[in-house]
């Protein structure tokens, strides 16, 4: 016991003299939040629309004058030909343009339809769908006000409710999402580094030639990251509620006892990488690479799994990641328990145990 | 009268703080010359290499190699010398012949210059079928002479070695010198630093370096008489016994 | 003490990159037991496989009685181990490294301060600076207290005094001599030649093979061939001078001297005082000389090279 308590306490020592390194494991997610939360954004606001209007009538005016009163659009300017806004799209001035025709009340009026020709910079699809959407939005409530509502027969109307998140809040994707990448890169990647290190310095050699059970020594190294794994979740939920004002509407018990299943999951993975290299450098690349990246792209928060072909939505399902994404966002977000979870919970677990037995199997009492 | 002294060096410091690593040092090597640089470790000695090839800025004080000053002309120096360390020579994983290619290119060398110092560098060292093996695979021995042939394969003024020897097995150490010797027969200076003793009876002048100042300067000869010691390394004991830096 | 017998090793998947060829020797209770050959020759090699943390390709070895295979865990108990850069953790204080290794052998400084006293009093005074800090002669102290700390049977010290300067060489032997008294077995490596003569027994050892074993006063008592230290005013041209004469080809820089190995038994010194003299070399000096281990080596390797 002593010994394992000289361990862990020597562990403690290198990670918080090694200065450099705490900055980045306590700053990072920090950073994360901040970026997703408040800097980087799926939401479309303030899109610059440049008018060619063609009708000398008062109700464009007023369309026009309602478009820039919404904050998704920033009425910019005016331009008097089409050629125009080619080179209003192709700078990034305009990122849309709409072209109201000359007779645009007189054919609303009289024909009871008319078309307003909108141009979008298709090169990013995504926000031009969004973009293409709010404007027919704008442009259906804009009728409605000036014409009263049309009672088309048979109509079915489809009446939209965005459960959990009505406001469509793109942090509440985020959050989830950092966590996973967050515990992935500090458990995976300090514990094989940590690890090689000592192999590398060839303290490894001098820890071998001693009675010491060398399971302590890899042990050792997993507990004082997994409570720092857990001090860091505890930083990102308070980020989270204080600043963001994201809800955490399940348990709290239960979402720190999936997290610590996913975070011994990937100390353990960090483990058995440490088994298959001798340089510090291969295993940041393995973790990085081979760890970090199938996480962001098959983890659900960046892109959905359900639109990619079938072959990778199999393959995420390998992607730990992925599972703890799910159970995260089912507890933060919609509040949900462990009847619900207990198909993710399960598999969580079942990662965890394959790793502890690779990584227990895989060590070496000498030096291969 | 300048041409003749490749290194000069007058009152060369360089401080870390409090903490003088090389305390106002001054000493003169002439062309040709074999110049060994001995002290303790920490005494100083690397840093002073350092200065002196362009790898660090002194805090004060003065000094020119091959003509060029180490303030404002660092990169000048950098094409005039040579440079090996014990610790790193070559690239472990390239072969014999893309070393001497890397190398050569690094230091300037036509085409056609590189590929004639190339045929010459491995018949001197008798390497001709060893062109093409990985140097990691070559015995240390090996691998230190043909490191030190790679340095002087440009004809530089001046050469730097940084412990050349260091665990090489006793054969291919005087082999090693050798090689030095030539060197030094074809005018190239040599600027060596040395934990073996017998070596630094070899040297034209030998240096010692106690606590960052040079405690004692001249030939083997003169150093053994002034010390009244029988060897390099009683005399090089005497001086570094007295170091109140050399551990901690 | 130790005991090996035909321990063979090779590296690479298919043993292509041979490391010990069939190395056979005894180190008895309480010796300082020197193995000297240059890097590359195997000593690292052995020492780990001496040490159970690699397995030989073939033989067999043990070490305080116990089997290097079968009873590893034993042997890793009662050695001390220093392997070359000394691997200290280098952000952990001089006092906290050596705690560390107290207790991960299950005892505590102060149960076997009277072995590293004489050492640790050097280190006292820097005891809270980082190792990393630390010069190379003070690392090595503090890596010989950690190897020492829990009162090992054997010591492995595997090139303890490389890269360390001439003064830090000599404190560091002085330090195993009186380890010695305390019934302590050494077995320690080391490149320098001059080191082989403070050790009781020496095995020379090159490129896997051990040449030779003997005391080292006995190494030299055997030497066959009689050797030559010359001297002159210009070193360098009576070295090429004699160089290209065949009696005296086998002729080495030894510092001040010239050593002459005479294989061929023929010459005198008054033969090659003669033969300077008649090539214009003032100040002659040569003497029949004791050769020095590292004559001996050179001799046995050119011969084990021949083969």
């Amino acid at each position: 016991m002593n010994q394992f308590k000289a361990f862990i306490l020597k562990e403690i020592y290198h990670i918080l003299r090694d200065r450099k390194t705490l900055l980045v494991l306590l700053g990072m997610p920090i950073a994360q939040i901040v970026l997703f939360g408040f800097a980087l954004s799926n939401e479309v606001k303030n899109t610059s629309i440049y008018f060619l209007n063609q009708s000398s009538e008062p109700l464009a005016q007023q369309l026009i004058a309602k478009v820039d009163q919404n904050k998704y659009f920033d009425v910019k300017g005016y331009i008097q030909d089409a050629a125009e806004a080619e080179v209003l799209l192709r700078s990034g001035k305009a990122k849309v343009v709409a072209i109201i025709p000359s007779d645009f009340a007189y054919a609303l009026a009289h024909e009871n339809e008319t078309t307003i020709q909108l141009l979008t910079d298709g090169a990013d699809p995504n926000t031009a769908n969004i973009i293409n959407t709010y404007f027919t939005l704008i442009t259906q409530q804009f009728r409605n006000e000036h014409f009263g509502k049309i009672n088309l027969p048979y109509q079915i109307n489809t009446n939209v409710r965005m459960l959990y998140n009505p406001q469509l809040k793109g942090e509440y994707t985020f959050v989830p999402g950092v966590i996973a990448m967050v515990l992935m890169i500090i458990c995976v990647l300090m514990t094989s580094v940590s690890i090689v290190k000592e192999k590398e310095l060839g303290n490894m050699e001098m820890l071998l030639v001693s009675p010491t059970n060398p399971l302590i020594v890899i042990i050792s190294k997993a507990v004082p990251y997994f409570v720092i794994s857990l001090i860091i979740v505890t930083i990102i939920l308070v980020m989270s509620v204080v600043l963001l004002h994201i809800p955490i509407r399940g348990s709290l018990w239960l979402l720190y006892f999936v997290s610590s299943i996913f975070i011994l999951s990937a100390l353990s993975l960090g483990l058995v990488i440490s088994t298959i290299t001798n340089s510090q450098q291969v295993a940041m690349l393995i973790s990085l690479m081979g760890m970090m990246l199938p996480t962001i792209m098959f983890g659900g928060f960046m892109f959905p799994i359900e639109n990619m072909p079938l072959p990778m939505q199999i393959i995420s399902n390998i992607v730990p990641a992925k599972w703890f994404y799910y159970a995260i966002n089912g507890i933060m977000i919609k509040g949900l328990g462990i009847s619900s979870l207990y198909k993710e919970i399960l598999i969580l677990l079942g990662f965890c145990v394959l790793f502890i037995t690779i990584s227990f199997k895989k060590f070496n009492i000498r030096l291969s | 009268m300048s041409e003749q002294l490749s290194i000069t060096a007058s009152q060369l410091t360089k401080r870390f703080g409090d903490f003088y690593a090389v305390d106002h040092i001054s000493f003169d090597v002439r062309k040709g010359e074999i110049f060994g640089f001995l002290g303790a470790n920490g005494a100083g000695k690397t840093t002073a290499m350092r200065m002196l090839t362009g790898l660090s800025i002194p805090t004060s004080g003065t000094a020119t190699v091959a003509g060029f000053d180490v303030y404002t002309q660092s990169e000048e120096i950098k094409k005039k010398i040579g440079y090996m360390s014990q610790k790193f020579s070559l690239y472990q994983d390239l072969k014999v012949a893309e070393n001497i290619e890397f190398f050569g290119g690094i230091y300037g060398l036509s085409k056609s210059r590189l590929k004639e110092a190339s045929e010459k560098l491995l018949h001197t060292l008798g390497f001709e079928h060893e062109a093409q093996a990985i140097v990691g695979s070559l015995p240390l021995g090996w691998k230190q002479k043909l490191a030190f042939s790679i340095a002087i394969m440009h004809e530089p003024a001046i050469v730097f070695l940084d412990e050349p020897t260091g665990g090489v097995d006793p054969i291919t150490r005087r082999q090693f010198w050798n090689m030095i010797y030539e060197a030094a027969d074809k005018g190239i200076t040599i600027f060596v630093t040395t934990h073996y003793m017998d070596e630094a009876e070899y040297c034209n002048r030998v240096a010692i370096m106690v606590d960052g100042k040079i405690e004692a300067l001249d030939q083997p000869k003169v150093l053994k008489q002034t010390f009244h010691a029988p060897n390099m390394e009683d005399v090089f004991y005497q001086l570094a016994r007295k170091a109140k830096r050399s551990d901690g | 003490m130790i005991s090996i017998q035909h321990i063979n090793k090779s590296y690479g998947k298919k043993g292509e990159i041979p490391a010990l060829h069939d190395i056979s020797l005894e180190v008895k209770k309480g010796e300082v037991f020197g193995l000297i050959g240059p890097d590359g020759a195997g000593k690292t090699t052995l020492f780990r496989i001496l040490t159970t943390l690699i397995l030989p390709d073939s033989g067999s070895a043990s070490v305080a009685g116990f089997d290097i295979i079968t009873q590893y865990k034993e042997i890793r108990r009662c050695v001390g181990y220093m392997p070359g850069k000394f691997s200290l953790y280098q952000d952990l204080s001089v006092e906290e490294n050596l705690s560390f290794y107290a207790t991960i052998f299950d005892t505590t400084v102060e149960a076997n301060y009277h072995l590293i006293k004489d050492i640790y009093d050097q280190l006292a005074p820097f005891k809270t600076r980082r190792a990393g800090a630390l010069s190379g002669g003070m690392k090595q102290k503090l890596a010989l207290c950690c190897a020492l700390i829990h009162k090992p049977t054997v010591l492995f010290l595997d090139e303890p005094t490389t890269g360390v300067d001439v003064v830090s060489r000599k404190e560091f032997w002085s330090m195993l001599d009186k380890l010695k008294k305390d019934g302590i077995t050494i077995f320690v490596s080391t490149p320098y030649m001059d080191e082989a003569s403070l050790c009781d027994r020496i095995a020379l050892i090159q490129n896997g093979s051990i040449l030779s074993i003997d005391t080292p006063s006995g190494l030299i008592q055997n030497f066959k061939y009689p050797v030559f230290g010359v001297r002159t005013d210009n070193m360098t041209t009576a070295l090429k001078q004699l160089s290209q004469q065949p009696s005296m080809q086998n002729i080495f820089p030894f510092g001040e001297y010239m050593h002459i190995i005479d294989e061929r038994s023929t010459l005198s010194v008054e033969q090659i005082s003669r033969f300077l003299s008649e090539h214009q070399h003032q100040n002659i000096d040569v003497q029949q000389i004791k050769p020095e281990v590292e004559d001996v080596f050179i001799q046995l390797m050119k011969e084990n090279n021949s083969q």
